[in-house]
């Protein structure tokens, strides 16, 4: 046996260390939220600064709770998959949070890329943001009929969540 | 029309570099001067593209043209232009731009500083930095190109985190990635050599300037770094062993044994199948760090946003360049010749010793950094590693260390004698036990951990005083000399701080109302309250605190808390008042009443005995590499010396 090929070796099994990490996610921590509450509050609508929304609003309803803005490169990869979704026979509603941005550009944002949503909420402070723990946007939340946060999705909405963890879960909650 | 500009120049020096790393080996190999030829003028060509590329990146931000997704994602209108123009390296593409703009300088620079090493060396050392200029131009291109355009553009870009707003990113990562990549340089020597079947004196006397300079940059990179994170994060820390510290210390230390190994092997032609070997390890891990940060296999506060493919395509490439040099290792090596024998008692062995600790400490980093993810692997949980981990590791085998500072230099080679040496640095041992003993007692209290440190540190300084004056009489020392004992002068400077920081420090967290006064080190600290103001692209709080010591006003503090209109999270700016033998620290927490101007606020105050020694230290350390680096013998010896290696050569 050669010994100057121990170096290699141990650089191989690092490499498979490494390769078997690659699939596997430090971030996924189950968030707190889930399960709880979805937390209250009371803004303006994005198209209309004196109308309020709160969740309390949505009681007795299954749906989607989504954070966008239009400063958000990933919510434009997200945004055709809601739009196609809110088109669909039997689509729960959606809510949109406006997070962090100018009411303008948000409204020039929804005209231009199409608006799925039912209504967005307005938080251009972030402060909602914050009692729902917004890390990154785009964020959704699915929130049952009592008003309890059921899953959380960081990052942007691909079709593969769509179809395989946010629709059985909403048929589960709808019956 | 710029940003396509940028992108298909990006494109020529991928098939440049390809050019520069095929046809000077199959050249050498098949001795063609013309193929061999090629490699300068392929190096300068790589390069002037790759900085136009750049160039083309950075008009992107200066001029805001957020139709480019990656500046719209990292930049902002409302961003003072210095932050515009450095925020180019804010995020995965722009910086992985740069560190391929360093590896195709580095190379620019091998090729106009070579003249006087023989030319299919040369040609070898620039087809290996080509290949690996292929190999990460290939990544850019292929997944993550920085001048990916979004259309119809964004009305306003997302802005750079508010952390990175700060000059701290306008020299940290330049010179950290100027340290990484200058690593390259030294692993195409040890490759070009193995491939030429050349380890000998020639080729580590070529190395070691090359690696004392990367190594100048990688100490300056970091220890910036550490003070950024020091005065920015306002946690009062100077080194958190996060991974991504971590990534960029391992090679620290791997290059730190290179320097000792490679003045062996020059000096005594010993060693040389372990230099070769910590050439291509300190290479690696720099790529190791890379693929760390960018994969997001850990967590770490320099994460980048990950994408899957890339960290594939990172470890694919770690592994061809990692995994083909050291099969070349594994069949070259046994033909080397072991080189000169020498004692137990010699310096080859005190420089042994270094070595075997330093890479040991190397060891133990790269365990704890992996550890969390090894773990993972194996299904048995999420854990994270933290600071007593390295700490109760990593000290313990530095000690060792700092004893052989003052032995090593004074040991001949080959074969030294125990008692000559005892004899010579008896005077030091006594420093040591006076230092000891009594300036922990001058500092405060008296605790046996800042006493080992403070021993060590006067048998470092002692021993270096003695060994000057040894060498004095001796001749005038050279300047790699006077560089050597300046960093190890760095080192000492650099325990006085860590030990009495460590231990001497205070702090407290308090709640202060304007009109309280908190002290802390003999310092009275009155809290006047806070007032706001508007900065280019945030809303401030300013914090007043009056600075007093017996009496005495010194100095009024303001740290501020800031709130950048495209964050969540609000930023602290500590106010420090530094001096060579402390710093005093404020940073303002959280306002606690809904009035922050005449509310009460959460307010930390930290007193920091010695701390700018940390930093100190690392900078003489890193003039020392330059001084060194600079040595006339590296420039006329081996021009007066070239003709008899050439001969050799044919």
């Amino acid at each position: 046996m050669n010994k100057f090929l121990l170096p290699l070796g141990a650089f191989i099994a690092l490499i498979a260390l490494l390769a078997v990490g690659l699939g596997l996610n430090p971030r996924e921590v189950p968030s707190p939220l889930v399960g709880k509450p979805a937390p209250a509050f009371n803004v303006p609508l994005l198209s209309n600064p004196d109308k309020n929304f709160s969740p309390k609003d949505m009681q007795g309803k299954v749906w989607l709770f989504n954070v966008w803005a239009s400063w958000c490169v990933s919510c434009r990869e997200e945004h055709p998959i809601l739009v196609e979704y809110s088109k669909t026979a039997g689509a729960i509603p959606v809510v949109g949070l406006n997070y962090k941005d100018k009411r303008d550009d948000g409204l020039r944002w929804l005209a231009r890329f199409g608006d799925p949503y039912l209504l967005s909420a307005f938080d251009g402070d972030g402060r909602v943001g914050i009692n729902y723990g917004v890390y990154g946007v785009p964020e959704t939340y699915l929130i049952d009929k009592a008003g309890v946060i059921r899953f959380k999705q960081i990052g942007p909405i691909t079709p593969e969540v769509l179809e395989k963890k946010i629709l059985p879960l909403v048929k589960e909650l709808n019956t | 029309m710029i940003p396509e500009l940028g992108h298909f120049a990006l494109i020529l020096a991928f098939f440049v570099t390809l050019v520069q790393g095929v046809l000077p080996l199959l050249g050498a190999q098949r001795n063609r001067a013309e193929w061999v030829a090629v490699a300068r003028p392929a190096t300068a060509a790589a390069f002037l593209l790759v900085a136009f590329s750049f160039a083309c990146l950075t008009w992107v931000f200066y001029t805001n043209d957020f139709t480019v997704q990656y500046a719209a994602a990292h930049s902002n209108t409302q961003m003072p232009t210095m932050y515009r123009v450095s925020a180019v390296w804010g995020g995965h593409e722009g910086s992985l731009l740069l560190w391929v703009l360093m590896l195709t300088g580095w190379a620019m620079t091998v090729a106009l500083f070579s003249r006087q090493l023989p030319e299919v060396m040369v040609a070898r050392v620039l087809a290996v930095l080509g290949l690996v200029a292929v190999g990460l131009l290939a990544f850019v291109l292929l997944t993550s190109n920085p001048f990916d355009r979004m259309l119809p553009g964004a009305e306003e870009g997302r802005s750079l985190n508010p952390l990175l707003q700060d000059p701290g990113l306008v020299y940290h990562p330049p010179l950290l990635y100027m340290g990484y990549v200058g690593m390259s340089v030294v692993f195409a020597f040890a490759i070009a050599a193995l491939l030429a079947g050349q380890l000998d004196a020639a080729w580590a006397r070529w190395s070691r300037p090359w690696t004392t300079v990367a190594w100048v940059f990688l100490t300056l990179g970091i220890a910036l770094g550490s003070w950024w994170a020091y005065y920015e994060l306002g946690w009062g820390g100077w080194w958190f062993w996060d991974p991504v510290e971590n990534a960029s210390f391992m090679p620290w230390l791997v290059a730190t044994a290179l320097i000792h190994s490679l003045a062996v092997t020059e000096k005594r032609g010993s060693f040389k199948n372990w230099t070769v070997l910590l050439a291509i390890a300190a290479f690696s891990l720099s790529l190791l760090g890379t693929f760390l940060v960018r994969s997001g296999v850990l967590t770490s506060v320099h994460a980048f946003a990950t994408d899957p493919r890339r960290g594939i395509f990172i470890l694919m490439l770690l592994a061809i360049v990692v995994g083909g040099s050291l099969f070349l290792f594994a069949l070259r090596a046994p033909k080397v010749s072991l080189g000169g024998r020498f004692e137990l008692v010699s310096r080859e062995t005190f420089l042994l010793i270094n070595n075997v600790l330093l890479v040991v400490a190397c060891g133990a980093v790269l365990l704890g950094t992996l550890y969390p993810l090894i773990v993972d692997a194996f299904g048995l949980g999420k854990i994270s590693v933290g600071p007593p981990y390295f700490n109760a590791v990593f000290v313990p085998i530095m000690l060792p260390l700092l004893v052989l500072v003052a032995i090593g230099p004074v040991a001949r080679w080959k074969q030294a004698d125990l008692k000559t040496i005892l004899f010579k640095l008896w005077p030091a041992a006594v420093a040591a036990v006076i230092a000891g003993v009594a300036l922990p007692m001058l500092a405060g209290a008296w605790h046996a951990y800042v006493a080992i440190a403070l021993a060590l540190v006067g048998w470092m300084v002692a021993a270096l005083v003695l060994q000057t004056i040894e060498r004095m009489k001796a001749g005038t020392p050279t300047a790699s000399w006077w560089g050597m004992q300046l960093a190890h002068f760095g080192l000492a400077a650099f325990v006085v701080g860590v030990a009495m920081v460590g231990t001497y420090q205070e702090e407290r967290d308090v709640r202060m109302e304007p009109g309280d006064t908190v002290s802390v080190g003999g310092y009275n600290f009155k809290f006047n309250g806070v007032h706001l103001a508007d900065g280019p692209n945030y809303r401030a709080s300013v914090g007043s605190f009056d600075l007093v010591k017996d009496g005495k006003l010194e100095r009024i503090l303001h740290p501020e808390k800031r709130d950048y209109q495209s964050s969540s999270m609000p930023m602290t700016e500590a106010a420090i008042d530094a001096s060579l033998t402390r710093d005093v620290y404020v940073s303002l927490g959280e306002p606690l009443t809904p009035d922050r101007e005449n509310g009460a606020w959460a307010v930390r105050v930290y007193f920091k005995p010695f701390v700018d020694w940390i930093w100190g230290g690392c900078f003489l350390m890193a003039l020392g590499g330059l001084i060194a680096a600079g040595d006339r013998r590296y420039r006329l010896r081996v021009k007066a010396s070239a003709p008899v290696t050439a001969g050799a050569l044919a």
